[in-house]
């Protein structure tokens, strides 16, 4: 093979490795979606249970920032994902598990609640309109459908309380369960209206910024 | 051979291309553009569209007209004998017209922008010390509103009915509204389209803007200024409606909120939120 042919070979091999890889780069960019979770089917309809924490697990590539994420009934399964796949026109119970500490809201009217079936909902099975705007630990609001609920944080000096996910019932939480009505299909942002973000300016960076810790999406089908 | 007169043919041509179409624009296009008519502020815009775009039929037809002339008179049907014309050594008279009658559309604009936006700008945010402020309809006060912006919503308070918040909007009918926008974070900016309103949020400033509505109408609110992740969610709606239906949702506000409104800090027009445990 002349010295010609054999650059010409390896320029082929290379040109074409290099548009594989491209292709193969644009084909994942293009797939890929972030994790979702589905609510569980219970006598009463399905229930989404989710749990709300101070740190992401020490495996995540941010494991010092708050996060949602999807758990089961018990709080023994924790998976990452802040999508949540819920049915359309339908009553959908919620259950939270809070584990993070107070930081309070910037914008008191958030310690109102809104949008649930009933107008209230349950603090540790107390029946409640809203809480104290400054033990306000997280949001879970929907402003699109006009839901709005806020989430006690656990006291400075609770004992045992959760450093990072995953967090078990044992540790120190408040649980908040309410119900509302899903809209139609399509897809429904939700965030969380506390800044909550430490360590970054005016608390609202980092994980406030980044879908899959403190916002994500209700896709409704 | 007579020679032809160019210039009072092709004005012929440009005036009778040129008024019909311009009185179209003006009188049926122009109107019905946005933002529309629902307030007087809205309505001043499309009066101000209306006379930009005839002014700029007028010319864009003249440049169109001379253009299409151009290529109809000019053109050598004979490309054997094509030569070059004589040269272009400036013509004093054109020249002096050319300046005299482009200084004069430019001159108008800016002293027709200028005054209007003297006299007809308050829709715009003018800060805390605005100087277009319109006069309320007869024997009506101005209704102010607080628009409070923050990450990823708009929220409004009715200082004259408690100081209530509400996450959403609602105005009556022939009335001069006061909006004072203002952020509790970020730079956002309230963008109530059809109200022809627009107003930077911005945190610890007051800044004040005007819409004089008229009758019922339904107006969308945007966060017109980048203000993080969920910006393009920064979104909602809002109604003008008779002042009765305004006094029962007030009062329904009032009473949904009005436990809430007892934890917000007194109405003032500006907040600086006390710094958070976290941040």
């Amino acid at each position: 093979m002349s010295g010609f042919a054999r650059r010409l070979l390896g320029t082929t091999i290379v040109t074409a490795a290099l548009a594989a890889a491209i292709a193969v780069y644009i084909a994942v960019f293009l797939t890929a979606s972030p994790p979702s979770a589905g609510a569980v089917q219970t006598a009463s309809g399905p229930h989404l249970y989710l749990g709300s924490v101070a740190s992401a697990e020490l495996s995540d590539q941010h494991p010092t920032w708050v996060s949602f994420y999807a758990v089961n009934a018990t709080s023994t399964r924790w998976t990452h994902a802040t999508t949540y796949v819920l049915p359309a026109h339908t009553l959908v119970h919620v259950t939270i598990y809070q584990f993070d500490s107070q930081t309070g809201l910037r914008n008191p009217l958030y310690g109102h609640a809104t949008g649930m079936i009933p107008g209230t909902y349950t603090v540790d099975g107390k029946r409640v309109q809203g809480i104290d705007p400054t033990t306000a630990a997280h949001i879970f609001a929907v402003p699109q459908i006009g839901l709005t609920v806020p989430l006690e944080g656990i006291s400075a000096n609770a004992k045992n309380p959760c450093s990072n996910a995953p967090c078990s019932l044992s540790t120190a939480h408040h649980t908040m369960s309410f119900a509302f009505r899903t809209p139609g299909k399509g897809l429904y942002r939700w965030q969380c209206f506390v800044p909550c973000a430490a360590g970054f300016i005016q608390g609202n960076g980092g994980p406030m910024q980044t879908i899959g810790y403190m916002g994500g999406f209700l896709k409704i089908v | 051979m007579k020679e032809v007169n160019h210039f009072r043919r092709f004005l012929l041509w440009y005036l009778a291309t040129t008024i019909p179409l311009t009185l179209i624009v003006v009188l049926v296009l122009a109107p019905g553009m946005p933002p529309g008519n629902g307030t007087v502020q809205a309505s001043a815009v499309v009066a101000d569209n209306t006379v930009f775009l005839g002014v700029a039929s007028v010319i864009f037809m003249a440049v169109l007209v001379y253009f299409v002339y151009s290529l109809i008179a000019f053109r050598e049907r004979n490309p054997s004998v094509v030569t070059e014309g004589p040269a272009i050594r400036g013509h004093p008279q054109i020249q002096l017209w050319w300046i005299v009658v482009t200084m004069g559309i430019v001159l108008f604009l800016t002293a027709y922008g200028t005054i209007r936006l003297l006299e007809g700008g308050s829709g715009g945010g003018q800060g805390p010390n605005p100087i277009a402020v319109p006069s309320p309809p007869a024997g009506t006060k101005p209704l102010q509103v607080q628009v409070i912006a923050q990450q990823w919503q708009f929220t409004y308070r009715y200082p004259a009915y408690g100081g209530v918040e509400t996450p959403s909007i609602e105005i009556p009918t022939n009335t001069l509204v006061e909006f004072h926008v203002t952020s509790l974070d970020v730079i956002h900016s309230f963008w109530a389209y059809q109200l022809n309103v627009k107003a930077d949020a911005n945190p610890g400033v007051d800044n004040i803007a005007y819409a004089q509505t008229k009758g019922p109408l339904f107006f969308n609110v945007r966060c017109s200024e980048l203000c993080g992740l969920w910006h393009g969610y920064m979104f909602n709606s809002g109604r003008v409606v008779p002042r009765a239906q305004f006094a029962s949702w007030i009062a329904l506000q009032q009473r949904q909120f009005g436990a809430a409104r007892r934890s917000l800090p007194p109405y003032t027009r500006q907040y600086f939120p006390t710094p958070l445990r976290r941040g």
